[in-house]
């Protein structure tokens, strides 16, 4: 499972990259959280608003820090 | 006699909802039969415009921005842009500071915006449009300045908010200043993500995030702000202030707007300075530039522009929006009988 958190580095964004982490984690899921800061890739994304959340390619949340039980289910979701 | 009621009604609607005169009333009494203090002198006077400011102000943000956010959540960026792709000209700028109202975005998102915008071929000054007026108008800003002032002032504040957006944007577009943005912001089309529509429960969701989110960013300005305010209020002389920023100092306008512009404060920090300077006897234009010089310009956000532009359009743009203020404050100063 590819999971990515993009953001320019605010606080909101290492906010979600510790959520999503956490989340990874408590599902034992074996993958490491992807951080992309760099800002061409995150427009490249079509994302508009940071932080974003990205599962497989899908965009699952931008603008907002979805709470870690949350981020559970969209992973989930995709498993 | 009909209308009168109607008035009537309206004023106390005002005066309970924003205002809050009922709450001013509760704190006079706390300080003065709980804490044996006097309103009328100046410890007992800063201590209630401390509470009474600081709880009003809470209670507001907490509800406008709730109000708001679920009006917002109509508005995504990506909508704001496919609405703007179909408009040009004047009318694209005016567009553009309107949605700048209404569309959420924090600035550290202004990066991804600007790119995302002018990528999707829309002109750069549309885009500026909307970054000017995105924090210098928003709804929550709009109530607050009724609350604390009057309804006159909030609208003439939005209706000189947006002209200075429209003004500003046109501006930058006339000059066609396109070759000072960097290039790689034109490069690849990105793609274009797909909207999904939200839920009555996820508007309210998302409504409630942007309370949490924004209260934790903004009370420590809040508390400042009123703590500066309650100061001025009660303890700095009036004389010493119309000095420096009253009306027969012809450079007032000149200092609170470059007093202004490094600092980085939220609308709602600003607002209690702003009330008590009024209080004083400072001029409304002096006071008006001052929290737009605050809200529109601030280091942190220039410093992120500075990513996507060549510094020649970024020291263009604070130009147009420093000249806009002064012209602003020193136009509030000249018609301000008109509103208080």
């Amino acid at each position: 499972m590819e999971i990515k958190v993009l953001g320019s580095g605010c606080a909101n964004c290492k906010k979600l990259l510790g959520f999503a982490q956490e989340a990874v984690k408590e599902m034992a899921i074996d993958t490491e959280v992807i951080y992309v800061t760099d800002m061409l890739e995150i427009v490249a994304a079509g994302l508009m608003r940071t932080p974003g959340l990205i599962i497989n390619g899908k965009i699952k949340a931008s603008g907002r820090i979805p709470p870690v039980k949350e981020i559970k289910e969209m992973l989930a979701a995709e498993k | 006699m009909f209308f009168e009621t109607i008035k009537s009604f309206f004023t106390a609607l005002n005066d309970i909802l924003l205002k809050m005169t009922w709450l001013s009333e509760l704190f006079r009494r706390l300080v003065e039969n709980v804490f044996g203090l006097r309103v009328s002198d100046p410890f007992g006077g800063s201590l209630h415009f401390f509470l009474y400011d600081t709880v009003k102000i809470f209670i507001l943000l907490s509800v406008l921005i709730f109000t708001v956010s679920y009006i917002q959540s109509f508005f995504p960026p990506e909508r704001t842009r496919r609405i703007l792709g179909r408009f040009n000209g004047i009318s694209a700028n005016i567009l553009g500071a309107l949605l700048g109202t209404i569309t959420p975005f924090c600035s550290c998102s202004s990066i991804p915006l600007f790119i995302g915008f002018t990528n999707a071929g829309l002109p750069i000054g549309v885009t500026f449009s909307f970054l000017i007026s995105s924090p210098l108008v928003d709804l929550a800003s709009v109530l607050l300045l009724a609350s604390i002032f009057n309804w006159r002032i909030a609208l003439a504040y939005v209706a000189v908010g947006l002209i200075l957006a429209v003004v500003g944007g046109s501006l930058i577009s006339r000059l066609k200043l396109e070759k000072y943005v960097e290039p790689f912001v034109f490069g690849n089309r990105m793609v274009q993500a797909e909207e999904s529509a939200l839920t009555f429960k996820e508007r309210v969701r998302f409504g409630r995030e942007q309370v949490a989110e924004i209260v934790r960013k903004v009370w420590l300005y809040v508390l400042i702000g009123v703590l500066i305010g309650a100061g001025i209020h009660n303890y700095i002389p009036a004389d010493i202030i119309t000095a420096v920023l009253g009306q027969q100092n012809i450079f007032s306008v000149l200092i609170a707007t470059v007093v202004g512009i490094p600092m980085y404060a939220d609308i709602f920090g600003t607002l209690p300075i702003a009330e008590a300077l009024v209080g004083k006897g400072v001029g409304l234009g002096t006071v008006l530039s001052f929290m737009m010089a605050v809200t529109a310009l601030s280091l942190p956000s220039l410093i992120l522009l500075k990513k996507v532009v060549k510094t020649r359009l970024l020291v263009i743009f604070i130009s147009i929006i420093a000249v806009g203020i002064l012209v602003i404050g020193y136009l509030f100063n000249a018609v301000s009988f008109l509103f208080l």
